[in-house]
């Protein structure tokens, strides 16, 4: 069996990797001390090897001397391993986003990332769905319900929220507000999309993926081109991590 | 060099004299040891000829200060500088030093930012800030600055620095168009009589071949040491260079390019011995971009920390710097600041437009140096960098180079994404 962890910013994710399948997998939330949680998260597994990801990954490496790739190299990978025919991946974790662009044997020919902020991140969709009142799993349907044109026209969080707060302060429904939040992602990402470039398919990753309005908003900007989302996208750095895991200990046999 | 007993050396007599706050001026001497200390000396199997440039570290706000306050109390000229386009042959010649001020580092970034605009190059504020918080040996020990007109944000920095300390501004084209060498031709002239004025004394021909013989002769030792870096495997850590390259902005020059040329002769028996550093196998990286004025080592150390090594620096405080040398054997005025001002237009700086040479000469260093891939270094809010970003990218695309673009400052905030985009453009790299 090989394990692969990827230590986001908002959550822990574990995969399990055994005769080339996904046998188990875990999320948990970050809290503090991370490597303590990793430890109890993987107790209960007999791993040949365990690889690390996400941006805590030099933390176990140092505690636990595991090995170690990028969530780029990792999103890639596990994508590439369940949906082999994307051609570019959009990665949207809780602090950053990114846009990957893949060979045909699943290898980062190009990568971009967000500016260092959180604007377009998981952060501000959580911020935002907090600032209207919405938990966070009702706020994507939320947004598809509305039929309303309204924009957001700040990027940055905390001035963005502030319209947020303007806008509910003139009366606008909360579900026009939560669509205008999430087109607000959603044109962030096509532009990210076009800086780097896209093939036939574009497959989302990471929490976000978890959002029916950001995909769908995606889909419907970008019309001749497939978006599809993995069953569980949230475990898809970690699952790249423990695939990894398997061809390193190939390797050193 | 000691890694545990390093230290910056302390001059508090002279800093007081020299009318620093010595007090605050004293921690940042420790923290800059401490960062050399992790940065530097952490490093494994330096060249032994290193240990030269790390005591020019240890000196740099004491030994270095005293003989530059001893050549002013001769009457020398001390010009202080931020740009490759100071003629320093002309300065030189009137028995002058220049000097690189300070200006790499995020400490005097608050003291800039209670006057100038926050949204302007962290190079300038961190040198206007130096100044303004009395917080640079160099900036307090010259007779003037020798400002010039590369961008707005200097340009206009100038205006106001002058406020404090003398600041000359020489006007640097923008186009290199015949009617643009002559201006440049007539600045120089200009300079020269400036530099004249503070000495007390005309500059005669013999002493400014003298001075052309002495830079050439430093900027051959830089182009050597850049040369040999190129090797496969590399005997010297990208870190340990971009060291000297901005060394080389604050030492004197006859000693200075007698200590590259010795560490040069280390470099050459480490070659033939097959010595590498980091490793045999570690990825190639060039960068070019903007300058990294000193302690600015923020991505030599993310790069060579995620096991990669640095090969070339494209840049003001690299190959911009020393590539191109002057003739030798003018032997009237007129000719040789004609010569002069030609090496001087060579330079591919940003704020000129066109700068088709640049993009050729990206490529041209991108070959030479055996890199694997190149790293795009921009300053926030360097527009003409920035924008030239572009070109250099679609070159890269199109010759099937592995390319990225950073964009950042001196802070810290940034280098966890950094170091993220660092370490998969070089998995990228490796496939």
């Amino acid at each position: 069996m090989f394990v692969g962890i990827d230590l986001g910013s908002r959550a822990i994710k574990v995969a399990a990797w055994q005769g080339g399948n996904l046998v188990d997998s875990k999320i948990r939330e970050s809290g503090f001390e991370p490597h303590r949680q990793v430890q109890e998260m993987i107790e209960e597994y007999q791993p040949c090897s365990v690889l690390a990801t996400g941006y805590g990954r030099h933390l176990v490496k140092e505690y636990f001397d595991y090995q170690v790739i990028t969530e780029i190299k990792a999103h890639a990978l596990g994508i590439h391993a369940l949906l082999p025919e994307a051609t570019t991946v959009v990665d949207i974790g809780g602090q950053d986003s990114k846009v990957i662009s893949l060979n045909a044997q699943g290898q980062v020919v190009n990568f971009q990332m967000n500016d260092k902020c959180a604007a377009g991140t998981g952060r501000f969709l959580e911020i935002m769905a907090a600032s209207l009142a919405y938990p966070l799993g009702e706020f994507g349907p939320a947004a598809l319900d509305s039929d309303q044109e309204v924009q957001i026209n700040s990027m940055c969080t905390v001035f963005a929220e502030s319209e947020v707060i303007s806008m509910k302060n003139r009366g606008v429904p909360r579900q026009h507000i939560a669509r205008a939040v999430h087109a607000s992602v959603a044109d962030r990402i096509i532009s990210m999309l076009n800086r780097v470039g896209y093939g036939e398919t574009i497959a989302f990753s990471g929490g976000v993926a978890n959002n029916p309005c950001i995909v769908e908003m995606v889909r419907r900007r970008l019309d001749t081109v497939r978006v599809i989302v993995p069953e569980n996208p949230s475990i898809i750095g970690a699952l790249g991590a423990s695939i990894h895991a398997q061809s390193q200990g190939r390797a050193t046999e | 060099m000691n890694a545990e007993s390093f230290e910056i050396k302390a001059y508090p007599e002279m800093w007081k004299d020299l009318g620093m706050d010595v007090e605050r001026f004293d921690k940042m001497r420790l923290m800059l040891g401490e960062i050399y200390r992790k940065t530097y000396l952490t490093q494994k199997n330096r060249p032994v000829k290193m240990a030269y440039f790390d005591d020019m570290v240890a000196e740099i706000h004491g030994g270095r200060i005293k003989e530059i306050l001893a050549a002013k109390a001769e009457g020398r000229p001390v010009i202080g500088t931020f740009c490759v386009y100071i003629p320093e042959e002309v300065v030189l010649a009137a028995g002058g030093v220049c000097v690189g001020l300070c200006g790499g580092s995020q400490g005097s970034i608050p003291d800039a930012e209670k006057i100038l605009p926050r949204n302007i190059c962290p190079m300038v504020k961190s040198a206007f800030g130096f100044k303004a918080g009395r917080i640079c040996p160099y900036f307090q020990a010259v007779d003037l600055v020798y400002g010039e007109t590369t961008c707005d944000a200097k340009k206009k920095t100038w205006e106001i620095l002058n406020d404090t300390v003398p600041t000359y501004v020489m006007e640097i084209p923008q186009m290199k168009k015949q009617s643009d060498r002559d201006m440049w031709l007539s600045e120089v002239k200009e300079f020269k009589a400036k530099v004249e004025e503070i000495a007390g004394k005309e500059v005669t021909v013999k002493e400014l071949t003298k001075a052309v013989k002495v830079m050439n002769g430093k900027r051959r030792a830089l182009q050597r040491l850049n040369t040999l870096r190129h090797s496969k495997p590399t005997p010297i850590s990208g870190k340990d260079v971009l060291l000297v390259e901005q060394i080389a902005f604050y030492d004197e020059p006859v000693r200075f390019a007698a200590q590259v040329n010795e560490l040069c002769d280390e470099l050459e028996q480490r070659i033939a011995a097959g010595e590498a550093v980091p490793s045999k196998d570690a990825v190639r990286i060039m960068v070019a971009g903007v300058p990294m004025a000193l302690p600015n080592w923020k991505l030599h150390n993310l790069v060579e920390g995620a096991g990669a090594v640095i090969v070339n620096e494209e840049s003001c405080i690299g190959t911009r710097y020393y590539k191109d040398l002057m003739a030798e054997d003018a032997s009237d005025m007129e000719t040789i600041l004609t010569d002069l001002t030609k090496r001087y237009m060579n330079i591919d700086c940003s704020c000129f437009t066109p700068n088709n040479e640049r993009i050729d000469q990206v490529l041209k260093e991108f070959r030479e140096s055996q890199a694997d891939g190149i790293i795009h270094y921009s300053l926030q809010f360097c527009h003409t960098y920035n924008v030239e970003e572009i070109r250099i990218r679609e070159a890269c695309n199109r010759e099937g180079i592995p390319y990225m673009f950073i964009e950042s400052d001196y802070s810290p905030e940034d280098v966890g994404q950094i170091q993220t985009r660092v370490e998969a453009f070089l998995e990228q790299i490796s496939g």
